[in-house]
């Protein structure tokens, strides 16, 4: 007998004749040990070729001069692209937008993920369907969901502009939201804010499920209203999935691409605004790269965002499980 | 009114309202309803407007108040952006379905065969290559970007579908996901008997782990759909410029320039999204599930 956890050669089996024993024992025997590499071949073969090599090559192009207009230049640049990195305005610029969007788009997102996740626990009818309609945002493409955004924040009659009259805010000349760096941020922040906020109060809600019920009978004692509880107990209950979210939405937020880009009346420029108001480091590497043709320069800046990404989510994670209570545990 | 002449429900509601009860427990109230519902209709607005403004004139867009109802004119508008010269919006929707099925079939089918060997089969480094499948999770795939580039200019792939295609073939997330849900749905008595029966690994493959994994196979197909139909920055780079875009790229392109027709943009992004309405419609539920069980994937 041949069972996947025995040896493949366990005694006391039964042997048929030996001539035709040979060919299908060694068949069973390649089977058995040789079939589970052929099985995961070919995820890490393609994984090899076009994820782990290109990552690592990233790493030998940013030390070289690698120009698409011109590849005769090519060569060692040794650390003249990182150098030139800290020297660049663009850069730094787009390194503070980034954040910017980013702080404006994390905190109130998850916030109000929180909330809705909370009143999605309760006892509720029609459940999958608020669940599913939650989604919508997700499943949209952001290059659609974007490209209806430019409509509602464009300057003469956009339906944003309206709302802030509708609500007593009358400007002399209509808001340009493309115009300065914060309204312009706040746009930005508000698509990715529809985007992902039923996403994650879904993540939480899942959480939400698994806390026992009895420590809430403990917290009524105290007598403890819906809100306290929520932010006293639930929260700090279902902080490994606050901090998963906040490292997801960290990685994420500080490569936003899609939003900036097509917030812009030519998005193949990528320049995020005639003043790079809202030019975010991703578009910036695509601009490098594609447009000014310097892919060395563009791989630089690629690990340049690769370490803040790893810095900035490592912090983040620590901040939040501080928050939540994690040095009493 | 004293506790004896209430009826029992009344009394158990005042005497659950006393002690603590898990939120699971307390019926929602008309205010959860309600705000639920406002929640909804933010979500639902911006497809709503689409759909809007692409059944309309151009005059719409900059109406104050705003144009709420949809008009007569979407066939008009998807016609224009069907006949346009220079976006070639029918090849992209055909890119974008080639390249987002071949990407969800492939991953399905590789990633549960992965999957499958590392959950249920014993192998050398067996270990080691799961640690690694989990470590190259979290790299970013941002951080590759110029140099895949530069890799499919090797292959002579930049601009066809073949480089959009080939990075999507096989992915970590995917393989770990499968490997979860294999290791907890498939009852190791289950292989071994298909294995006294003399099944080989492939046979075990199909007729054991296959049939068990539908519900996992599903979700994974779903959301890969979903990433891939709407993936836009690596798209962009490899076939921004070429007459072969897939259908967001050639969404980037209806919107460019100085004189930008909205009516028209939204007409294709409503093109563009449909198939994604659908796909909620119809796997609405296993995609909910699927989040919720943290299939998460970005």
């Amino acid at each position: 007998m041949v069972s996947v956890t025995s040896l493949p050669e366990a005694p006391g089996t039964e042997r048929p004749p030996a001539r035709k024993r040979s060919w299908r024992h060694r068949l069973l025997r390649f089977d058995l040990h040789y079939t589970p590499y052929l099985l995961i071949a070919p995820f890490f073969l393609l994984f090899l070729v076009f994820g782990l090599f290109p990552t690592i090559f990233n790493g030998v192009v940013a030390f070289r001069n690698w120009r698409l207009d011109d590849p005769e230049h090519a060569g060692w640049a040794g650390w003249d692209n990182f150098a030139k990195l800290l020297s660049d305005s663009d850069f730094w610029n787009a390194l503070y937008n980034t954040f910017g969007i980013f702080a404006l788009s994390t905190i109130p997102q998850l916030f109000l993920a929180i909330v809705i996740a909370s009143v999605l626990n309760r006892r509720l009818r029609a459940q999958t369907f608020f669940r599913v309609g939650a989604l919508m945002p997700y499943i949209t493409p952001v290059t659609a969901s974007t490209l209806v955004f430019d409509v509602v924040f464009a300057r003469d009659n956009g339906i944003a502009n309206w709302v802030l009259q509708v609500l007593g805010y009358h400007p002399d000349t209509p808001l340009d939201w493309h115009a300065t760096k914060l309204s312009s941020w706040i746009a930005i922040a508000t698509m990715v804010n529809w985007k992902w906020t039923g996403y994650n109060a879904l993540l939480y809600l899942s959480a939400m499920q698994s806390i026992p019920r009895d420590v809430y009978e403990a917290a009524a004692l105290d007598g403890a209203g819906p809100w306290r509880t929520l932010w006293r107990i639930t929260v700090p209950m279902i902080r490994p999935v606050v901090i998963f979210t906040v490292v997801l939405s960290t990685i994420g937020g500080l490569q936003l691409f899609t939003e900036p880009m097509l917030f812009e009346q030519n998005p193949q420029a990528a320049t995020g605004g005639a003043g790079g108001q809202w030019q975010t480091i991703a578009q910036l590497i695509y601009k490098v790269g594609w447009k000014n043709l310097n892919l060395g320069y563009a791989a630089a800046m690629s690990w340049a965002l690769f370490l803040i990404i790893v810095i900035i989510a490592a912090a983040n994670a620590l901040i939040t499980n501080r928050l939540g209570g994690g040095r009493s545990k | 009114m004293s506790s004896e002449t209430m009826t029992a429900p009344a009394r158990r509601r005042v005497r659950a309202r006393a002690t603590g009860r898990a939120p699971q427990d307390t019926r929602a109230g008309l205010w959860s309803y309600l705000w639920l519902l406002i929640l909804l209709a933010f979500s639902a607005f911006p497809l709503y407007w689409m759909f809007v403004i692409a059944t309309s004139t151009e005059e719409a867009v900059s109406k104050s108040p705003p144009v709420l109802l949809p008009g007569g004119h979407l066939l008009t508008n998807i016609e224009e952006v069907f006949s346009l010269q220079d976006v070639y919006f029918t090849a992209s929707l055909i890119n974008s379905a080639i390249v987002a099925v071949t990407v969800t079939v492939s991953q399905l089918f590789f990633c549960s065969l992965a999957g499958f060997a590392f959950a249920k089969l014993r192998f050398r480094g067996s270990r080691a290559l799961l640690l690694m499948v989990v470590l190259t999770l979290t790299i970013p795939n941002q951080l590759g970007v110029v140099a895949l580039y530069i890799v499919m200019g090797k292959l002579g792939w930049n601009g066809t579908l073949l480089a959009v295609i080939a990075p999507g073939l096989v992915s970590a997330f995917g393989v770990f996901y499968m490997r979860q849900f294999i290791l907890t749905s498939v009852p190791d008595e289950l292989v071994e008997a298909a294995r006294v029966d003399g099944a080989t690994t492939m046979r075990v493959y199909w007729s054991v782990v296959l049939p068990a994994i539908r519900p996992a196979l599903a979700v994974l197909g779903l959301l890969t759909f979903v990433a891939t139909w709407n993936d836009f920055q690596w798209p962009l780079i490899t076939l921004g410029g070429t007459d072969f875009p897939t259908s967001m790229v050639a969404l980037s392109d209806l919107a460019s320039g100085n004189y930008v027709l909205y009516r028209r943009v939204l007409s294709g992004a409503l093109i563009a999204t449909l198939p994604l309405l659908i796909t909620l419609f119809v796997g609405g539920r296993q995609i909910v599930r699927g989040i919720m069980e943290g299939a998460v994937k970005n």
